[in-house]
């Protein structure tokens, strides 16, 4: 059963058998507008918690996505390279940036999980 | 293809007409061709030209042998070539799809779009300036040196500063130049190594911390004070023995003059760095201050915008860039010196061995210089000390007479060449400032330049400049007001889908940087 | 003053509205003891008549190409610009308007970018080009970061046929970014190895055709060296009509090609403005500095043109961008467009093959006078020779008597020994009395 974590900076992580799926949250798919362009990291470099690993863009901005936890890049979504759209449309599933093999799965204490994110989305609007 | 009358009525006419709108009142009628009479369609060249049309009749060379050794150009170019009368049609079709200040009002602010003189430009084309080689013999060129060491003179006189580098094509060019002899001021005084940090404060224009980054430096932010400025107990405190340098434009890109200026320099100095001023909005202290008096190092001045060379769709600008004492010895090459011969450019880093290298190929845009030294010997000291006060006189006169509708993000206060608003007033329209301004185009005019500075939400951002007529002026306050109430009074409609009558609705920008379409290829026939 | 609208009468009005006394306190912010307190030291307002009188003086004290026989090149050429290009970059919508960032009222504007993209892509057979740069030398020096970031690695290898100018704005970029260049001597015959300098630093290798002394150089195997070194080859050109005859970098198997656009649409100006020309494979091209301009459509489905992948830029990128660039060439770029769609690709082919011809008989009435050697073998429209005597002392001589043949190359290089050599460019511009005058001129030089 995997179990989401998120960040203030509205990534999440989904952890199952000691690897995490990367990607935006629905709030900051809504913020950034039509997504254009991802540029994901590549598999085997190794990312640290709260460094930038990929970026995503709009329009008129580019906007740096940290990893929620550190680890090695097992594989990354290939799909957002032809259809960036599905960030928008499916964030939290298909719409994902990358996988990692966790690190140091303590590092996932310092996220928020589900209920604390929703807190946190609501004390923004 | 035209629509032609069923029958041609020859002489004077013999009836009466209709001289009213009548059913000529309805719009929107699609037309066959899709032009809306003087709104002309038009396709691209690679449509209407032919690969064996040319539009430049030239003989071919006698017969000879090649000195190609083989590498002649195998395949076609895949180009057209026009007619000139195609090639006329064309490009006045295209002209036509274009806002331009010479047509109405252009207020984006940080870009300066005042009256381009047509005097400039007949001056700029003299076969003495135009039609000579920046490498032939100096002693052939000699009236065209003592155009530049005359500007040089004017911009020397209006800045307070010691010299002034003139081959900064613009004005990011000119803070590259500017970053890069701060850096080797900072190298020839051993603190290469240590000093890294450039202060830029977040209102900056995006070509500080681009220009600064490039030149090897890293970049720290530096907040402004609630009244938009910055403080200078501020930079002091991020000020040590790593940082290089303080990136700042003065009057800011809020429109508003860094008052503690004296005291930032002051620190700056004090902590071993140095003062970078962005000179984009000279416009607003010429003859009224001198940035060489407040204690900068090295400033560029947009040729384009202060002195009016056109901005030509995007450019060719300007950037010279003006250095304290301090900076002088690392200008970049070449630059003149006068001796018992005349004048002479100084090129190899042998005469000139503290010298940063050279910014460009050659000596700079001499096209630019004529124009702008045009412009100022046109104005003189006093017209261009009248030019700055008009100019910060328009922005405030827009500024007061909009204060009671739009919102300002530092309250009701003076301003220098700008007037800068936010979208706080805007809110409860649910409008945005996009929306806002594509209904200006409606109404005639180019939008404001919005959402910067990016320090101020949904910023809007007007520069009038000193060329606009009060009755010009009066028309864009009255405008902007009317909008504002439409907004106001819930008429959404007229925003959200503008602009309805530009030569364009508008346009898929997420669908245009998704598929990148960058050339025009040749379709695939069906 | 005639450019000012606003009457004594206005600005009293005005000021009452703004709610101050006087003009002096807008002016307030400024610390009162810097403020200035009368005029500057320059002179007063002059009427048109006037200006044009001064600057028409000045400008009388040059010596212009066209009036006398010309034959300096070096990175900038005399070429027939027709008059409606001229015309037609003066008109108040190309002239007047700003970068077209509104894009429903700048279509004309950005179309013609459109175009010039293709254009430049046409010309240089590669896949995508921007909207311009200032000129040929900074295109360079973009070129050489654009490899750093693209490569990863941090040193550029500039091949000793690199205009020297070029070679210096590169080395002066590239240094005060901490980057390492590597300048090879001077390579007036086109001999060097450049093969043999690149290393697993080598991001690139920035080489000319036809090189600073005229030499035309086959790029191919260059091309095929870098690629399996994981350098990527830069293409350099400062003589845009030459690619109406010459094999295109891109066919050669450049990665980046960068040139100096002025020889088409553009006059000589003293140096500037120029039109700096930058194009790329496409999977370079989300490193690529300077705008770009895109085909999208507009609410009514109709074709429309706007910038497009502007993340890369300096105003949304800020100190992460690929280039500080925000000014280009427009109206350069628009020059060189109209020049280039007049002629066509039949125009074009024709007109180099002009220069190339005036050029194979320049050298050879060169050759035949008493002293003087033609050092180039393959050209296109500029080669060197070697004269017995002092270069830059001659090409002095000549211009005294009305002949202005050609650039010294030790004005390029000087304390490299090169002082007995000249570089002479021809171009559809030199008449056969032209060439026979630089002959004789020359003869009677030394």
């Amino acid at each position: 059963m995997p179990t989401t974590f998120y960040t203030k900076e509205h990534e999440f992580i989904r952890v199952e058998d000691g690897s995490g799926m990367v990607g935006i949250t629905d709030y900051a798919q809504g913020q950034l507008g039509d997504v254009v362009f991802v540029e994901l990291p590549l598999i085997g470099r190794v990312v640290t918690q709260g460094a930038e690993a990929a970026v995503v863009e709009s329009v008129k901005a580019a906007s740096g996505i940290n990893a929620p936890a550190s680890g090695e890049v097992i594989e990354v979504n290939n799909a957002l390279e032809e259809t960036p759209a599905i960030v928008n449309e499916d964030p939290l599933d298909k719409g994902w940036f990358f996988k990692i093999r966790l690190r140091d799965a303590t590092e996932l204490d310092s996220l928020m999980d589900e209920d604390a994110y929703q807190d946190y989305v609501k004390s923004l609007e | 293809m035209m629509n032609r009358p069923e029958r041609l009525t020859e002489g004077r006419p013999t009836q009466g007409r209709p001289t009213q709108t009548g059913e000529a009142a309805r719009s929107e009628i699609d037309t066959f061709t899709g032009n809306r009479a003087l709104a002309l369609e038009e396709g691209l060249i690679f449509e209407i030209g032919r690969a064996e049309v040319t539009g430049v009749d030239l003989d071919e060379p006698a017969p000879f042998t090649d000195r190609l050794g083989g590498l002649a150009r195998k395949a076609a170019l895949g180009l057209p070539g026009l007619s000139e009368p195609e090639a006329m049609r064309h490009y006045v079709r295209l002209s036509q799809k274009n806002y331009s200040i010479d047509a109405g009002l252009y207020p984006l602010g940080s870009c300066t779009m005042k009256h381009n003189p047509r005097l400039n430009e007949a001056l700029a084309r003299l076969p003495g300036f135009a039609d000579i080689h920046p490498l032939q013999p100096q002693s052939t060129v000699q009236g065209a040196l003592e155009l530049m060491e005359e500007l040089a003179r004017w911009l020397l006189a209006l800045t307070g500063m010691e010299a002034i580098a003139m081959s900064p094509k613009a004005g990011a060019h000119g803070e590259a130049c500017g970053m890069m002899a701060i850096k080797a001021a900072i190298a020839a005084k051993g603190e290469g190594a240590t000093r890294k940090i450039v202060l830029v404060p977040d209102s900056a224009h995006g070509t500080n911390p681009a220009s600064a980054t490039r030149i090897g430096f890293e970049i720290r932010s530096v907040p402004a004070r609630a009244d938009g400025t910055v403080d200078a107990a501020e930079v002091r405190r991020r000020l040590g023995p790593d940082v290089a340098a303080i990136m700042l434009t003065n009057p800011n890109t809020c429109g508003l003059f860094e008052k503690d200026i004296v005291a930032i320099a002051e620190v700056v100095h004090e902590a071993g760095a140095y003062f970078y001023c962005d000179g984009a909005n000279f416009n607003a202290i010429m003859g009224k201050a001198r940035p060489g008096d407040l204690g900068v190092d090295a400033m560029h001045i947009n040729l384009h915008k202060t002195f009016s060379t056109p901005h030509g769709g995007g450019g060719p600008g300007a950037g010279p860039v003006a250095l304290s004492a301090q900076l002088a010895p690392f200008a970049p090459l070449p630059f003149l010196r006068r001796d018992d011969n005349g004048l002479r450019l100084i090129e190899q880093a042998s005469e000139a061995p503290q010298s940063i290298g050279r910014m460009s190929a050659f000596h700079g845009q001499m096209g630019m210089f004529v124009r702008a030294l045009a412009y100022m010997l046109s104005h003189g000291a006093d017209g261009l000390r009248q030019a700055s006060e008009d100019a910060v006189l328009s922005a405030n006169y827009i500024r007061a007479s909009l204060a009671d509708l739009l919102s300002q993000p530092f309250g009701d206060k003076l301003c220098m060449h700008e007037a800068l608003f936010d979208d706080a007033w805007l809110k409860p329209t649910g409008l945005t400032t996009l929306d806002f301004a594509k209904a200006l185009i409606d109404e005639g005019y180019h939008p404001m330049t919005i959402y910067f500075p990016l320090v101020v939400h949904g910023a809007m951002l007007i520069e009038p400049t000193e060329s606009e007529s009060k009755a010009s002026l009066d028309l864009f306050i009255a405008t902007m007001r009317d909008l504002a109430f439409a907004a106001l009074r819930g008429e959404t409609e007229r925003f959200l889908a503008a602009p309805f009558h530009a030569p364009r609705r508008r346009l898929d920008e997420t669908g245009a940087a998704r598929r990148p379409i960058l050339k025009w290829t040749k379709p695939v026939a069906e | 003053m005639r450019y000012l609208p606003l009457t004594r009468e206005d600005r009293v009005d005005m000021l009452a509205r703004v709610g101050v006394a006087d003009v002096e306190a807008l002016f307030a912010d400024i610390p009162a003891d810097k403020r200035l307190a009368g005029d500057l030291d320059l002179p007063r307002r002059k009427s048109e008549m006037e200006v044009g009188r001064l600057l028409s003086n000045l400008a009388a004290k040059n010596v212009a190409a066209g009036s006398v026989p010309f034959f300096v090149g070096a990175g900038a050429y005399k070429h027939h610009v027709p008059a409606s290009v001229d015309h037609l970059i003066q008109r108040s919508e190309f002239l007047t308007s700003y970068t077209p960032y509104q894009a429903e009222i700048a279509q004309g504007t950005l179309q013609y970018i459109f175009e010039f993209q293709t254009q430049v892509a046409a010309l240089t057979a590669m896949d995508a080009a921007n909207a311009s740069m200032y000129d040929g030398s900074t295109a360079a020096a973009e070129a050489a970061l654009m490899a750093h970031r693209v490569t990863g690695r941090s040193k550029a290898v500039l091949s000793g046929g690199l205009h020297p100018h070029y070679a210096e704005v590169v080395r002066a970029a590239s240094l005060a970014g901490g980057e390492a260049v590597v300048s090879l001597p001077p390579d007036v015959f086109a001999r060097e190895d450049l093969a043999a300098t690149i290393d697993s630093e080598t991001s690139c290798v920035l080489v000319q055709n036809p090189d600073v002394f005229g030499n035309l150089r086959d790029l191919s195997q260059l091309a095929a060296i870098c690629k399996e070194k994981g350098a990527l080859l830069v293409a350099v050109f400062t003589e845009a009509v030459s690619l109406g005859l010459v094999e295109p970098p891109g066919a050669m198997g450049a990665d980046i090609v960068v040139g100096e656009g002025q020889s088409i649409g553009n006059a000589l100006n003293f140096g500037g403005p120029y039109v700096g020309l930058f194009a790329a494979k496409e999977k370079y091209l989300r490193q690529m500095p300077g705008r770009l301009c895109g085909q999208t459509v507009d609410a009514e489905g109709r074709r429309s043109f706007v910038l497009t992948l502007s993340t890369r830029e300096q105003h949304i990128r800020r100190d992460r961008a690929t280039s500080n660039i925000c000014t280009n060439s427009g109206l350069c770029a628009l020059a060189f467009t109209i020049h280039l769609s007049l002629l066509g690709e039949t125009g074009l082919r024709r007109l180099a093959r002009i220069n190339h011809a005036n050029a194979v008989d320049l050298a050879d009435r060169l050759a035949a006078v008493n002293g003087v050697e033609v050092l180039t073998k393959t050209f296109f429209n500029e080669f060197t020779i070697r004269i017995p005597a002092d270069a830059a002392g001659v090409v002095e001589r000549m211009a005294q008597r009305g002949v202005l043949g050609g650039v010294p190359i030790s004005r390029l290089l000087p304390g490299q020994g090169l002082d007995d050599l000249i570089l002479v460019a021809s171009t559809e511009i030199n008449t056969e009395a032209d060439r026979g005058a630089l002959a004789d001129a020359l003869q009677g030089a030394f």
